[in-house]
């Protein structure tokens, strides 16, 4: 394989501004969430740093920073330390294969497109690194060494298990209508309009699959309705109680990009990526500057619009029982899942 | 015996598949985003307001007041009944003979510790010469324990805009 110059800058370029956007994600999250949370609750939101209370989350940070770092005596030492490190480290690794817009013509020969890596296998890399993350919520309840943490962490663990089948089974459904793994053939896939009017993207031609997909993220996540195992009034704080200052700030800046990949992700494979309806950023006649600029744009609104619901849906439903959890992962998410896609199968033979 | 059975909510097919009820509550929490003002009142920019009065209710334990005569004179006599009733004992009066036609002492100097006020208005209910009053201001800060010790001065001069419910004349400003 031989490697021009251009593209290594090229990657390690685009490698570096996806990494800061990762670590992005988790302030711009934590201010849009407690400020829509506030305005859901008929109050404001945090307004008094900075305007409009912008600079919110750099005062979360500083005094995450401050916080006396404790290390419990009985802890398993090494595993106590890492857990948080998997946890902000695992999302940051998917971002890699997301494709963000379409490429622009960086010189006369070479093509810029704005993702990190596209393997063949993009699909199985993403649900495979996704994996991974469980290995932070069992280690940190574990190696704390103590009820709580080690409850919620199984918890935890048996739940992002449970809906990563689910997960999968709709993500199946979507690379048997595409015919391909590779993240940006998918959203190619997506790019086209049905009888000009309608975009042929999977969230309308694949609405279970959607929905499966979009439950089993939040699930993935723990975020409400799904959070058992880290809410305050069934365990005290779950699998991150006895961690205090930068540690616990990770193991939610790891949350917050585990949200914000997700949405990237659900963006990607069912909103239609970076592609507008009835307008082609992508034209056969050759990559374009202008039209891989707005595709980011695109991209960023639709993030946006995933995110908020993400957050609009945690403000809104109460959450579930962990034996209501199981049951709708394994009775209703993963059967449905098989049934779309007998039916995607079927459908893709008949028509 | 003591027991009602009761039927709980009611439960059929659109609301067991849980999608419809989501999006009812979803499409409340949006309607309370962007149709429903929020009720904060930022302090201290905005302050509650109760209509006709600045801040607070009549009545109000705010901070104290010493009234003036017609002369621009405390009316205080310097008679300890504040002094002796104050449950924190936070009155410390030093009386003075003065050759007034109307009295014959006066207070020489006047000092009640903000701090250890408990606000319960008992010296206002014994002065026997309505001379000292619970306002409604209750918005003051300093930066020393010092600057919360009130002496005769700051205590005339204290909430110059405050209402006077308690007397006798009615709700009208009394400005020294």
């Amino acid at each position: 394989m031989d490697l021009t110059a251009i593209e290594i800058i090229a990657t390690l370029a685009k490698a570096l501004v996806v990494f800061t956007a990762g670590m992005m994600c988790t302030p711009v999250l934590v201010y849009a969430e407690r400020r829509l949370c506030g305005f859901m609750q008929d109050r404001l939101g945090p307004n008094r740093v900075g305007p409009k209370g912008l600079l919110q989350p750099i005062a979360d940070a500083v005094k995450s920073f401050f916080k006396e770092d404790l290390l419990p005596a009985n802890v398993d030492r090494f595993l106590w330390i890492v857990a948080p490190a998997i946890g902000i480290a695992v999302p940051i690794l998917c971002l890699a294969v997301i494709p963000f817009g379409a490429s622009v013509p960086l010189t006369e020969s070479y093509t810029l497109i704005f993702q990190v890596a596209d393997p063949d296998v993009g699909v199985l890399y993403v649900l495979g690194v996704v994996s991974l993350g469980i290995f932070c919520t069992t280690m940190g309840g574990w190696a704390s060494n103590s009820k709580f943490p080690l409850l919620g962490s199984l918890r935890a663990s048996a739940q992002m298990v449970s809906y990563e089948i689910a997960m999968a089974l709709a993500v199946i459904s979507v690379v048997m209508s595409t015919g391909s793994l590779k993240l940006s053939a998918i959203v190619a896939h997506q790019n086209t309009d049905w009888l000009g009017v309608v975009p042929e993207w999977h969230c309308f031609t694949q609405p279970l699959a959607f929905l499966i997909f979009f439950v089993a993220a939040v699930a993935e996540n723990n975020r409400i309705p799904f959070d058992l195992p880290e809410c305050e009034q069934e365990l005290v704080s779950g699998y991150h109680t006895e961690y205090s200052g930068m540690r616990f700030a990770m193991f939610m800046m790891g949350e917050y990009t585990a949200i914000g990949f997700m949405s990237a992700l659900i963006v990607t494979m069912f909103l239609g990526g970076w592609s507008l309806p009835w307008i082609q950023l992508a034209p056969a006649s050759g990559p374009s500057w202008i039209g891989g600029l707005v595709s980011i744009l695109v991209f960023l609104v639709k993030w946006a619009l995933v995110a908020f619901t993400y957050i609009w849906l945690r403000w809104t439903l109460p959450r579930f029982r962990y034996d209501q959890l199981m049951g709708l992962g394994w009775k209703a998410l993963v059967p449905l899942g098989l049934a779309n896609i007998a039916v995607t199968a079927f459908l893709g033979v008949v028509l | 015996m003591g027991v009602k059975k009761t039927k709980g909510p009611k439960r059929s097919a659109w609301t067991e598949v849980y999608l419809p009820e989501i999006f009812r509550g979803m499409w409340n929490t949006l309607r309370h985003i962007f149709f429903v003002k929020p009720f904060t009142v930022q302090y201290p920019e905005e302050k509650l307001k109760v209509p006709g009065f600045e801040a607070s209710p009549p009545g109000y334990h705010g901070e104290h007041r010493l009234l003036l005569d017609e002369e621009g004179r405390p009316k205080c006599v310097a008679c300890f009944m504040c002094q002796t009733v104050c449950p924190p004992q936070c009155i410390e009066i030093e009386a003075m003979e003065v050759d007034w036609p109307d009295r014959d002492k006066a207070p020489k100097s006047f000092k009640i510790d903000m701090l250890r006020c408990i606000y319960c208005g008992l010296c206002e209910e014994a002065c026997p010469k309505d001379a000292i009053e619970l306002t409604n201001q209750y918005f003051t800060i300093s930066r020393t324990r010092e600057d919360k010790i009130y002496d005769l001065e700051r205590l005339t001069h204290n909430a110059p805009d405050a209402l006077s419910y308690n007397r006798p004349e009615g709700l009208k400003p009394e400005k020294p």
